[in-house]
């Protein structure tokens, strides 16, 4: 029996005695960057920079200060925040320093982002864009993440079914037409939902989150009112996304089932389900996974929209209003917020990743 | 009435207790948008337990397309079009999913090709191994115990000579001639007699491909199991196999034993096959007889061989030749039927290679 | 290297030949099958059909219907695009119905006593009395443009950057995957959210499918980039390499034919999320309030609460030609999907 050698353990793991014998403090700061964690979270600060940056500097190249332009305007325009609008500008050229070089102005702009201060609001003054920010993300956050999550398990399930060659043929025939409907933006399905159900059948209110005479308190009739407003955003929401991923697990399935190794999973007698689950469905899952954290963005921004239409009163529709009234910092402050969820969802994502997918290792470079 | 009954029941049953594996006139086609590929045209042979049969023939003979249905994994578009399989002694083509689940790994298993990656990257393999032996426990019996399987895992990776901390490892840890053991590994854990092997070494590298034979040869001898292997390299096959049947478009042209069809090979192709081989014992890929292997989408009238063949006749345009068993052997060439005899070939338009590969 | 002794002396007329014989090879290989592929498949056909159709509506009404005599009062409108052209609140006849809508509640405002006639609006007024098939019909286009001008330079970037990355690897490859591993995690409608704002002026269709494709292009880059890193292996880009083909040579005779479904597939995206995105960026207030495209029709509906006011005609059109633009696209990226990735066939 003397073929080939009785071959052990694998051979991407580090050599400690390799890296032992190296300078201790080099050995720590290369192991340090060469860690998964260290690098994707790296990763989120350079997204967040970038993104903070470009916002920061685009305007610029036009040659204008659009800050300084923007308070001067409503300074102008007066109206009710007229009272406040000088201690502002103030305020703001000292905190500011609107006369600063840019370079300062920029060193302090990153400051207070990295302190995730977005100063004050310009049509609400002086309540902070944080205030509104901590108001208005509840909703947000309790609309969204339930829809995405459920859309995400609804969706993978159904494209798994849909992409599986032993499912019944009318499968394909049912769902198809309704993934092809899928392709309707968000915003677009909302409206139709809401002429539908909430002024020809008038079942489900068709505004806001809750009914305008009730106030916000933990008791069950509060709850589901709260419910009954969330439906329809959600199902405009839930409708596209379903199908954004239904469509992408099936052609997932379909990739998966080409492999050798479900030819190889149907010579071994398997039974049908532990196929369908443990061989295709978790290798399909896998670049749906990774999907995840690429789409994340455009479902969030057209779930942005929805609650727009149904005037719903999270982030998205603070934000329209914030447009609205040219309220920059606010503006500012909702899109960096956005931002950074954004960027921290996709970095967990990034970091569950290695625990379902054996091939990528958290030590790896 | 009852006595012959019985009488042809139990010739049957020992023909059965015979040959593991009896294929008779199979056809598997696929359907393509351009017309149907008849992959396997009327192939028919017999393997008996404890034989080891080498299937030979250029790329796109059929070959695979022929272990696949035998496992009953065409898939689509491909579809059995005719004919049987006995597996000791049932036929498959016609069973239902169910049975063909529960004979699978225990009586039939495929070793796939080396090149392969067969096993699911997300699972250990460990896991892998004993979701089979799972999958195939009656329902009258007891499922097996962790300890037991562990045992059973151990005693496997062992016997395809890897070391048993192989089970925790994930696929990609492995090397090519790791997977392909692991697969053994596999392939055996049900003890079955049929065990089909498409190509088991194809894109290892030599030392490997050899060692990998050599274990599934100790394996073949410990399970006295009937082998089919695919192969293109009639070097290794050689030294493997007991039985060689050789490919060409579609249909075996001919069967015989090693030493027989090495020594005195009589259809013009596995003449040309064998003359490509530059010694007996030096394994080596065939470099090439000349012409093409015709698309299998429009096969010449007659002998498919025919555009190629240095000893073609007029009647090879027109007849198909059937399959005729001579001296224990079996050949499907219309010079041994026994009509041709005194035809002179049709060497005038034969190119000199040709000529000269002609005896 | 062995390898290449034998390629390094191709004369230019066989390497003409060769790349002849890789397109024919495509033309076989990727062209062909779609022709056969499509009879038993339609999602492609179907997509083109509907794109081509509602194109043809729209060409046919901009040169028929939009040339019309205005139905106002207004000496300053010679046709009925006029009547939305000229901005402001045109004089003429409010919220009106489709005409042919004889069941309709009439919640109109007519300017004088004159009922239209039954074809006068085919698709009602709005509030502001403009009429809605002239608005439409050029709406339709400016967004397809829009979306049009995104896709191109989304998948022109794209492309260029993406050979870039494969072709010089080291720093260049880093730097860009660098890029658009962060683009990716931008929501790009944001970024474009505050340029807008700070910009202050309102974008014209172009300038808006520019700005798309600026935050776009990321996506582009990255699906051709995976597909050049597969190419860039094959033994035949490699055999055109050692035998001294140029750098622009090897990528457009030797890869573009492999390319060209996932560059198709790229762009149809791409025209389909600007498209997306602008409908966004409109509805939200930060179009052109000038421009009569589908996304500021949106926008006016949820102003003016078209849906409340019962006006369903001002809503229902523009999403009608939404859903065959966002329809369409799907179908047809969905039958270029299965163009590239063969397996895809033998499903659906
Ligand atoms: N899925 C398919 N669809 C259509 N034709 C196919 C398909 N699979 C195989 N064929 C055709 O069937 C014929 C036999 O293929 P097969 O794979 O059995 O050949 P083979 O002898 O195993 O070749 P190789 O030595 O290259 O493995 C080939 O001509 C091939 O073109
Ligand atoms: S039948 Fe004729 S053509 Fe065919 S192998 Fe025999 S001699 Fe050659
Ligand atoms: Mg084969």
């Amino acid at each position: 029996m003397g073929d080939d050698s009785l071959a052990t353990s694998s051979n991407s793991r580090r050599n400690p005695a390799l890296t032992g014998r190296q300078n201790p403090v080099l050995t720590f700061i290369s192991a340090f960057f060469g860690n998964f964690i260290v690098q994707r979270f790296l990763l989120f600060l350079l997204t967040v920079w970038v993104a903070a940056t470009v916002i920061f500097i685009l305007p610029r190249l036009t040659g204008q200060d659009p800050v300084k332009e923007k308070l001067l305007l409503e300074a102008q325009r007066g109206g009710s925040v007229q009272a406040g609008m000088n201690e502002m500008a103030q305020e703001y050229s000292a905190r500011l320093g609107l006369d600063l070089p840019i370079q300062e102005q920029y060193i302090n702009y990153i400051t207070d982002l990295a302190r995730l201060d977005f100063g004050y609001s310009i049509a609400y003054f002086p309540r902070t864009v944080n205030e509104i920010i901590l108001d208005s993300i509840v909703w947000s956050i309790g609309l969204m993440t339930v829809t995405l999550f459920l859309a995400f398990v609804l969706g993978t399930g159904a494209g798994a079914l849909l992409g599986w060659s032993r499912s019944p043929g009318w499968l394909s025939y049912a769902f198809m037409p309704l993934l092809t409907l899928s392709a309707i933006p968000q915003y677009m399905l909302g409206l139709v939902l809401m002429f539908i159900f909430a002024i020809i059948l008038n079942w489900l209110p068709f505004f806001g989150a809750y009914s305008p005479g009730n106030l916000p308190e933990w008791s069950l009739g509060f709850v589901l009112d709260v419910l009954r407003h969330a439906i329809l955003p959600a199902l405009a929401i839930l409708f596209s996304a379903v199908g954004f991923w239904a469509i992408g697990m099936r052609g997932m399935m379909v990739n998966t089932q080409g492999e050798d190794f479900m030819i190889q999973a149907d010579a071994k007698g398997l039974n049908g389900t532990r196929i369908f689950v443990r061989y295709a469905i978790r290798n399909a899952l896998l670049p749906q996974v990774t999907g995840l954290a690429i789409s994340f963005g455009t479902l969030l921004t057209g779930a942005v929209l929805v609650e727009v239409l149904f005037q719903y009163p999270g982030l998205g529709n603070t934000l329209f209003y914030a447009i609205r009234v040219s309220d920059f910092f606010q503006i500012t402050g909702i899109v960096m917020t956005i931002i950074i969820s954004l960027a921290m969802a996709t970095m967990i994502v990034d970091l569950v990743y290695p625990l379902i997918d054996p091939r990528v290792k958290y030590t790896q470079s | 009435m009852v006595t012959t009954e019985q009488e042809t029941r139990s010739s049957s049953a020992s023909a059965d207790e015979e040959f593991a594996l009896r294929v008779e006139d199979l056809k598997v086609y696929y359907g393509t948008p351009r017309g149907t590929v008849k992959a396997v045209d009327g192939v028919s042979f017999n393997l008996k337990q404890g034989e080891r049969f080498a299937l030979v023939g250029e790329s796109g003979s059929g070959k695979s397309t022929l272990a696949m249905a035998i496992m009953r994994l065409t898939r689509e578009p491909g579809h059995i079009a005719g004919g049987h399989i006995y597996l000791n002694g049932r036929d498959v083509v016609d069973m239902p999913e169910r049975e063909i689940r529960s004979i699978r790994l225990r009586e039939m298993a495929l070793v796939p090709q080396g090149a392969m990656n067969s096993l699911n990257p997300v699972m250990r393999v460990g896991d892998q191994i004993i979701d089979g032996i799972l999958d195939h426990v009656m329902t009258d019996e007891s499922p097996p115990s962790k300890s037991e399987l562990d045992e059973r895992i151990h005693e496997l990776l062992i016997r395809v000579g890897l070391d048993p901390n192989v089970a925790r490892l994930h696929p990609h840890e492995l090397s090519g001639g790791m997977k392909q053991r692991v697969a053994m590994a596999i392939a055996i854990s049900l003890d079955p007699n049929i065990i089909v092997a498409d190509e088991p070494t194809s894109a290892l590298d030599v030392v490997v491909q050899r060692q990998i034979m050599q274990t599934l040869g100790r394996l073949q001898e410990g399970l006295e199991a009937a082998v089919l292997l695919v192969g293109h390299d009639m070097g290794l096959v050689a030294q493997f196999a007991d039985t060689i049947g050789v490919m060409y478009a579609g249909k075996l042209v001919e069967v015989g034993s090693v030493p027989d069809v090495f020594k005195d090979p009589k259809h013009p192709y596995t003449q040309l096959l064998i003359e490509s081989l530059p010694s007996f014992d030096i394994s080596r890929k065939f470099v090439g007889i000349p012409g093409m292997q015709p698309a299998l989408l429009n096969l010449p009238p007659g002998c498919s061989f025919n555009p190629r063949c240095p000893s073609v006749h007029e009647r090879c345009f027109r007849e198909v030749p059937a399959f005729l068993p001579i001296d224990g052997r079996g050949v499907a060439c219309h010079l041994y039927d026994g009509e041709t005899s005194g035809v002179p070939p049709l060497a005038g338009e034969m190119s000199e290679g040709q000529r000269g590969a002609a005896n | 290297m062995a390898r290449a002794t034998g390629t390094r002396n191709l004369t230019m007329g066989t390497r003409a030949r060769l790349a002849r014989r890789r397109w024919g090879v495509f033309y076989q290989e990727r062209v062909e099958p779609i022709f056969l592929y499509g009879r038993r498949n339609p999602s492609l056909i179907v997509g083109l059909a509907m794109l081509g159709t509602l194109l043809l509506f729209t060409i046919i009404g901009l040169f028929g219907y939009a040339q019309l005599e205005p139905h106002t009062n207004d000496p300053s409108q010679n046709s009925r695009l006029d009547a939305f052209v000229s901005g402001g609140a045109p004089v003429g006849d409010k919220r009106l119905p489709p005409s042919w809508c004889t069941w309709c509640e009439d919640i109109a405002e007519l300017e004088g006593d004159k009922k239209p006639t039954l074809f006068q609006y085919p698709m009602g007024t709005d509030t502001q009395s403009r009429d809605l098939l002239a608005t439409n019909l050029r709406g339709i286009p400016l967004t397809l443009g829009t979306g049009l001008i995104a896709g191109l330079l989304s998948v022109g970037i794209g492309t260029v950057t993406a050979f870039v990355a494969a072709y010089y690897r080291g720093l260049p490859d880093v730097a860009i995957r660098l890029l658009t591993d962060v683009g990716i995690s931008i929501p790009g409608l944001l970024v474009l959210i505050i340029i807008r704002i700070q910009l202050g002026t309102e974008l014209l269709w172009w300038q808006l499918g520019a700005g798309l494709a600026a935050v776009g292009w990321v996506f582009s880059s990255r699906t051709v980039r995976s597909q050049v890193l597969v190419l860039r292996e094959q033994p035949y880009v490699e055999i055109a390499r050692q035998s001294g083909m140029s750098g622009l040579a090897i990528i457009f005779r030797e890869m573009m034919p492999n390319l060209i479904p996932y560059i198709t597939a790229s762009f149809v995206a791409s025209v389909a999320g600007a498209i997306l995105a602008s409908i966004g960026l409109e509805a939200l207030g930060l179009g052109d309030f000038s421009s009569p495209s589908l996304g500021m029709t949106v926008y006016w509906v949820i102003q003016f609460g078209a849906i409340t006011l019962g006006m369903w005609w001002w809503w229902l059109f523009p999403l009608i030609f939404i859903v065959i633009i966002f329809v369409s696209l799907f179908l047809i990226s969905a039958g270029l999907d299965e163009w590239s990735n063969p397996r895809l066939r033998r499903q659906v």
